[in-house]
């Protein structure tokens, strides 16, 4: 994993006394509320509906054991004693060896040495540009195109006096093809980038005077020219590079004692056959810790609980944990011999709920509840249909189903990818919920489709109810998901079962 | 012809603890609803707003909303407005501890 080294850590302590004593000018009134509202945004915090809340990026979604002890401390301190894991990241691979490889080919390079002007290369690792790439010299932005990840190359962003958004230059560049075609963008502009006026002296100046297309017909020629000067000595380096981010050492250990809890302790073996994915390495698991116990609030751990998966991850976890933008918390290397502990002290802890990818792992923005841009309530409606789905005991002959609750158009619930998207409005002053059917968040990605007018707060979880029982009904059998039968059936079953009076007396004498 | 003036408060969240404040009669603010000014006249709202906006020690993102009175008690008309006097609903924090006690 990542260790922050001198230059990170003393950034961080300058940004630290930085914003201390910005909060200090904003209370003693030398800075008015505009002009601290961008400072305090920049560092994480946020003015909520009834409190100040503090966002708290973990980036590429990896912490290690005293991170975690660190949050809960100050989940304990500060706040009420817990902290909510969000949706908002979804990196796609690792920036930081990309960008590691940039520094060291891009320092003494010739082409870096007499630029017109600074010129700033921004990487993110997530279709979600976390990285401002649109706002940088040259943006690099991973994507993934089937199962290659490469990058989408944007050039002349820039802020300062003449603000301009990155265009796109390349929509997927190969990974191995990185150095020579930057190579080729900074070549192209040291010929026509302006050196008169230090004012146009910006890529952004040369891309806006001389037009994208015509740029980009010079790189593709120029990085024609260069690629067969790059022997594949870079991609040797960027190796180098991500095996300072290596896997743990390994161990192995009979899976004896394993087998035998499998076979007879079934809370064991359904939380096993739920929440454990395979991993590459021999007796080794994918552990998933649950953050949606059934009529809890979606992401919520308490500090306890942050302690209980920290110190699990110390003595289980190789000392690594991932947070998943399906709100839940994964440890990604545990022996299985180690398995039986490790639920054991997680069911202590009210976190061994076995519902990865069923009906109640549901996808919740924390809404009116804590938003002030939320139009209607998310967590409620969560936890009404998790109650109510283990309350008919339901859940796992449903199998896997992704529902995803927004509370606005913001989407931070991701409903536009649920297998049941539920988008939250406010509709004359009155909380409404729309439903959309058949979204899919996976590399098969698809946007759901509206089924028709909302729901009130109270109507929402019976018209829930009628889809499953819709469903339930139409299935060819137990292992055809809900998505599946949608797109073999399509939408009109659902909708009768959603809007038909007679199809909702039917299920309403069930 | 413009729509007759609705009765309206004034609302705010407070700059130290973030939580839901309310102008009251003596032009301070307070943490319950109960104790908060009624306008009924625009300009004289409007007036207030500003005077209010101008209080940037103690109120951040100052606003007028609507109210009405029911049964000699204030209540919003928006469920926004109900929430934020109220609290979240998942737990019984900060004000609706308190109210627990009565």
């Amino acid at each position: 994993m990542y260790k922050y080294n001198d230059f990170d850590s003393a950034f961080i302590a300058e940004r630290n006394a930085q914003f201390r004593a910005q909060v200090a000018r904003r209370i003693n009134g030398n800075l008015t509320e505009d002009e601290f509202k961008p400072l305090r945004l920049m560092n994480g915090v946020y003015l909520q509906l009834h409190a100040y809340m503090l966002r708290v990026a973990i980036p590429y979604g990896t912490l290690n054991s005293r991170q975690m002890d660190q949050l809960a401390m100050i989940a304990e301190r500060w706040d009420k004693g817990y902290g909510h894991f969000t949706t908002r990241h979804d990196e796609i691979d690792d920036p930081r060896p990309y960008a590691e490889l940039i520094r060291q080919w891009s320092t003494d390079h010739p082409e870096f040495q007499f630029l017109p002007r600074k010129f700033k290369i921004a990487v993110t690792g997530s279709e979600h540009d976390r990285a401002v790439s649109r706002a940088h010299d040259i943006g690099l932005r991973m994507v993934r195109r089937g199962d290659q990840i490469g990058f989408e190359v944007i050039v002349g962003g820039g802020l300062g006096r003449t603000p301009m958004i990155g265009k796109v230059l390349r929509d997927f560049l190969p990974i191995a093809d990185l150095l020579p075609y930057l190579e080729a963008v900074v070549s192209v502009w040291n010929i026509l980038g302006r050196r008169d006026n230090k004012y146009k002296a910006r890529i952004k100046i040369t891309v806006h005077e001389n037009g994208i297309d015509a740029i980009r017909d010079q790189v593709e020629t120029r990085f024609i020219e260069l690629r067969p000067s790059y022997d594949g000595a870079d991609q040797g380096l960027l190796e180098q590079i991500k095996s300072a981010f290596a896997k743990p050492a390994f161990k192995s250990a009979s899976l004896d004692g394993f087998d035998l809890a499998y076979q007879n302790d079934p809370i064991f073996r359904s939380w096993v056959d739920t929440n454990i994915a395979a991993h590459a390495t021999q007796g080794y698991a994918i552990a998933s810790i649950s953050i949606k116990a059934h009529g809890q609030t979606p992401g919520d751990a308490t500090a306890e609980q942050m302690r209980v998966i920290a110190s699990l991850a110390r003595r289980f976890g190789h000392d690594e944990i991932r947070i998943s933008h399906e709100q839940n918390v994964i440890l990604p290397h545990v022996h299985k011999s180690d398995l039986l502990q490790v639920h054991a002290e997680l069911k202590a802890a009210g976190l061994a709920t076995a519902n990865i990818g069923l009906i109640s792992d549901i996808i919740a923005c924390p809404g009116m509840d804590y938003c002030a841009l939320a139009t209607a309530r998310s967590i409620p409606i969560a936890q009404q249909i998790a109650t109510r789905f283990d309350d008919l005991k339901l859940e796992h002959d449903i199998g896997h189903l992704q529902i995803k609750i927004s509370g606005c158009i913001n989407a931070c619930g991701h409903h536009h990818v649920g297998h049941i998207g539920i988008l939250g409005l406010d509709r004359a002053g009155v909380e409404n919920y729309q439903i959309t059917l058949g979204g899919d968040a996976t590399e098969t990605a698809a946007l759901g489709t509206r089924v028709g007018p909302g729901f009130s707060a109270d109507d929402i979880l019976p018209a829930i109810e009628r889809l499953i029982f819709a469903y339930l009904a139409i299935r060819q059998d137990a292992e055809e998901t809900f998505l599946q039968t949608y797109r073999r059936v399509g939408i009109e079953p659902f909708q009768s079962a959603l809007y038909d009076p007679q199809d909702t007396q039917a299920h309403a004498a069930e | 012809m413009s729509r007759p003036f609705s009765p309206k408060i004034i609302t705010a969240n407070a700059l130290i603890d973030g939580d839901v404040i309310y102008l009251t009669d003596s032009n301070t603010w307070s943490g319950d609803l109960q104790h908060a000014r009624v306008f009924t006249d625009e300009d004289s709202a409007n007036a207030h707003l500003s005077q209010a906006a101008a209080q940037t020690a103690r109120a951040v993102g100052v606003y007028l909303v609507d109210i009405k009175l029911e049964d000699g008690v204030l209540v919003p008309t928006h469920f926004r407005e109900a929430f934020r006097k109220t609290g979240p609903s998942n737990y019984a924090h900060g004000k609706q501890e308190q109210v627990t006690h009565v």
